[in-house]
């Protein structure tokens, strides 16, 4: 049996599979790449073929319009097999976002599983991730300390409920990443029973649409609207309204009546972090593995060694060394962008990003 | 459940920006938490929980027990608290199922349990409470909740809940002891008000207009007193039978900082006064005097190098006899005759500015630049000591601001409603940078004198002139000068320009300026102290 390290090597595009002839999550365009879920520091545009999950393939479409979501498109269900080059192919779910997939590849009776990015906990708005046992698992390491142990979601929901009792006469703005946190946290928001209309920031739109359109329910969703006049604010007072992560720093949120900035992250476990945004609620609502979920689901797929591909790989590799698991940092490049703070966006593209997906 | 009920409270309260906020979270504490409970709550934030503290050093070793020690380090290194690294990391115990401890509980156990066996206690609790109630528990113990609430903001809360005005409720404070039963009671109406006894109570404090050019008609030889306007701070000495206090401007009951003059407050009186740093009789700067301020403790070191006296202005009671309705004159001549009769250690008298015209006051005023000055009081002799700010009674004429036209650096975001704009102004001046050129060095900052509409422009230009960013702060190109004002300047050890500038706000935009023409720091430091040239 062929060790892992012989078939899948990193590149400065990214992980590659020799005897397959592919890339997955490649950083650049490349002939052939798989595509384990749609943020855009794992789904990247005007790659040849990519292989992926409808779901994603549909996400990628939207945000990079039709022509540069790659030139051929293959879809790949859960549990469907296809072999490229030899080396067999399956998608199975990773619990991340709508569409999220693990890769699992075998070659030769050896089989690597490459999980993206994923988590543990129940989303209403993806399937759930299923380990599968293999060689070597390719994880993440996102929230790899111990400090960070995600609550459960549900009771963070419960606080901004809260807030809304104590502070009726305010906005209640969430800074939310627009694909995946957006609509997990109004899925619970309508788990937990409220149905008023949630108001969108324009950057958040179309992916809503699409989750609709591909069968996640929502609820009644509005865009924010505009002032009646230039520089006119005190709208939406009591109401939950959802923007990208540091839509409260430019001038779009002077519209809001008083806002609550709220933020819906897993950074948000940490005060400097929340305090340093100027977060006034925190929510600790995460769709990455916290740190127990990362070291119980090393042990579910069994694998004797796990490479890790970004975050914080030295604390992770030290606890699996503690585990009698061989440990080893890829620092593939560029991976953790999308989710980690944005850059604020400034004042004047704020319309524009009302229009870009 | 309630230590994670006021662990809840203190999450909320410490990324709360805004006053109004605050006041309603802790409104809804009072409302919603049961005796004893949200007694002892107030009294964690308002600093009059006693409790027997724990070292951090015995949280360390708790959580070293539990944790490996290559991940704690790796964990607090990217935490950077201490307290906060260990409520996070404390792991769960498999099986435990104890509810969480009640507040009145933790705190009733802290003062009985051996030291010996606090470590076992702290290690049973942090089981059964989750990351938001280990953090709460810490800090209790440890001693420290730093929220951003102060005893008067809690107290304000307090009387807004109650429907009573705050005066009514500092009134009664002082006779009321954790966890203030007989407070609530009367609070919801249920108890009667409780009883005072001769106990030291904050007096609301006159306050004073500042004098506007129109309003010099008025004033007058006959009508009003003159005084100096010292640049120290407003304290109210209370002592009575029942105890002795030193409020602040604001209420705050900051003896603890200040023994010394608690030490010689050997009388019966209420009296109104500036607490000021004083060497041999003379004031000195401002800058010395916030050496002492917000200490809990003070030690004999800092007593020595920075002693304190009050320079007594008004007296608001003799013994028990209340003063505040007479006239300003005869109250001026009771504390004149009980200053002489007393000769209370660590004071003087505010003395009285003799003035035969308004234009031989405006001369005095702007004869002073003594740097323990910022200007003149003055005072209507027929006044009494009257609550508040009203019209007519007391002006306060401060000497007229310096100013510079300083070179904007950085911009941060403002907080709260301001947290779309860029509203917090770091500037700088000119100064050789040693190797023939010219550079910028940071003099100050400054987030108030702006129009508005002033603002709305600033945050535009400095987003579209940002050149670097740090977090919330950006660099912005160094082309916009902007015209300072301040009230002083003083030498600092702590900035790097070496000066440090009083109440530095923005008065004018000077778009007019190119950014090479703004001042030198040399300019500036011409100001520091008595340094300055008339104006």
């Amino acid at each position: 049996m062929p060790h892992p390290e012989t078939w899948m090597r990193v590149t400065p595009q990214g992980l590659y599979c020799a005897p397959g002839d592919f890339f997955i999550d490649p950083a650049r365009p490349v002939a052939r790449a798989i595509v384990t879920h749609g943020h855009s520091d794992h789904a990247r545009p005007d790659h040849g073929a990519v292989l992926a999950s409808a779901e994603t393939l549909a996400i990628m479409r939207t945000r990079m319009g039709e022509g540069r979501a790659g030139r051929e498109q293959q879809a790949l269900r859960p549990g469907e097999a296809v072999t490229q080059n030899s080396v067999g192919i399956r998608l199975v779910p990773a619990g991340h976002v709508l569409g999220s997939c693990q890769v699992v590849l075998d070659w030769q009776g050896s089989r690597i599983v490459v999980s993206g990015d994923y988590k543990r906990r129940a989303d209403p708005t993806c399937a759930p991730f299923e380990p599968v046992v293999c060689d070597v698992f390719v994880t993440e390491a996102t929230f790899a300390l111990p400090v960070f142990r995600h609550p459960p979601a549900e009771a963070e929901i419960t606080r901004l409920l809260d807030s809304l009792r104590l502070f009726p006469d305010r906005a209640h703005l969430v800074g939310v990443y627009a694909l995946g946190k957006a609509q997990r946290l109004i899925a619970l928001l309508r788990q937990a029973g409220w149905d008023r209309p949630i108001y969108l920031h324009g950057a958040l739109l179309a992916l809503c649409e699409l989750y609709e359109g591909l069968g996640v329910r929502l609820g009644p969703l509005a865009p924010v609207p505009s002032p009646a006049k230039r520089g006119g604010g005190g709208l939406l007072a009591g109401e939950i309204v959802l923007a990208p992560p540091s839509a409260e720093a430019t001038a779009w949120v002077r519209r809001l009546a008083e806002p609550v900035v709220c933020a819906a992250s897993g950074w948000m476990r940490v005060r400097q972090r929340a305090k340093a945004r100027g977060v006034e609620l925190p929510l600790i609502v995460s769709d990455h593995a916290d740190w127990d979920e990362l070291l119980e689901t090393v042990a579910a797929v069994q694998a004797p060694e796990v490479w890790v591909t970004h975050g914080r790989d030295d604390a992770l590799v030290h606890a699996l060394g503690l585990r009698g698991v061989r440990g080893r940092a890829l620092h593939l490049l560029g991976r953790g962008e999308e989710e980690e703070d944005a850059a604020p966006l400034p004042a004047e593209a704020a319309p524009a990003a009302e229009t870009a997906g | 459940m309630s230590l994670p009920a006021f662990a809840a409270l203190l999450e909320r309260l410490v990324f709360t920006p805004g006053r109004n906020a605050k006041l309603a979270l802790l409104r809804g504490w009072f409302a919603g938490q049961p005796d004893p409970d949200r007694g002892i709550g107030l009294a964690a934030l308002t600093g009059e929980l006693a409790l027997r503290t724990a070292k951090p050093a015995l949280v360390r070793e708790l959580v070293a027990t539990r944790t490996d020690p290559a991940l704690f380090r790796l964990s607090y290194d990217y935490v950077g608290d201490l307290a906060e690294t260990v409520a996070l990391i404390w792991p769960a115990r498999a099986g435990v199922n104890a509810p969480p401890p009640g507040l009145a509980e933790v705190v009733a156990a802290l003062e009985t349990t051996p030291k010996a066996d606090l470590p076992a206690l702290l290690a049973g609790w942090l089981d059964a409470l989750d990351a938001t109630g280990r953090l709460a528990l810490i800090k209790l113990v440890t001693g420290g909740l730093r929220v951003g609430v102060s005893a008067r903001l809690a107290k304000t809360a307090l009387a807004d809940w109650a429907g009573q005005d705050v005066a009514a409720v500092e009134e009664l404070w002082h006779g009321q002891r954790p966890p203030y039963l007989a407070l609530f009671a009367w609070a919801e109406g249920r108890g009667p008000r409780p009883a005072q006894q001769d106990l030291p109570v904050f007096r609301p404090l006159m306050l004073a207009h500042p004098l506007e050019a129109p309003d010099l008609a008025e004033i007058g030889p006959s009508t009003h007193r003159a005084e100096w306007k010292w640049d120290g701070i407003r304290v109210q000495l209370s002592a009575m039978p029942g105890g002795r206090a030193l409020f602040s401007r604001g209420a705050e009951d900051i003896s603890a900082g200040f023994p010394e003059i608690l030490a010689a407050m050997d009388f019966h009186a209420v009296l109104d006064g500036e607490l000021l740093v004083m060497r041999d009789g003379a004031v000195a700067p401002f800058a010395d005097l916030q050496q002492r301020l917000n200490r809990k403790v003070v030690t004999a070191r800092m007593q020595a190098t920075h002693p304190v006296g009050v320079r007594l202005y008004d007296m608001l009671f003799d013994g028990a006899e209340d003063l505040r309705a007479l006239p300003f004159d005869a109250r001026r001549a009771r504390l004149e005759a009980w200053f002489a009769r007393t000769r209370p250690a660590r004071m003087d008298l505010s003395e009285l500015i003799p003035f035969a015209s308004v234009a031989a006051l405006e001369a005095i005023r702007a004869g002073a630049r003594e740097a323990a000055i910022e200007g003149l009081m003055l005072k209507r002799a027929d006044s009494d000591y009257a609550a508040g700010r009203q019209r007519g009674k007391w002006w306060k004429w401060k000497r007229a601001p310096l100013g510079i036209d300083a070179v904007l650096m950085y911009a941060q975001r403002g907080h709260g409603k301001r947290s779309s704009f860029y509203s917090d102004f770091t500037f700088g001046l000119w100064r050789a940078d040693g190797q023939g050129g010219e550079e910028l060095v940071p003099v100050g900052k400054a987030y108030s004198g702006y129009t508005d509409q002033e603002l709305l422009w600033i945050d535009r230009w400095v987003r579209n002139n940002t050149t670097s960013r740090f977090g919330p702060v950006r660099e912005v190109e160094k082309t916009l000068v902007i015209e300072v004002i301040f009230d002083a300047a003083q030498r600092s050890g702590r900035h790097k320009s070496g000066v440090a500038l009083r109440f530095p706000r923005i008065a004018r935009l000077r778009t007019d300026k190119p950014a090479a023409e703004a001042d030198r720091l040399a300019t500036v430091e011409a100001l520091i102290d008595g340094e300055a040239a008339e104006d």
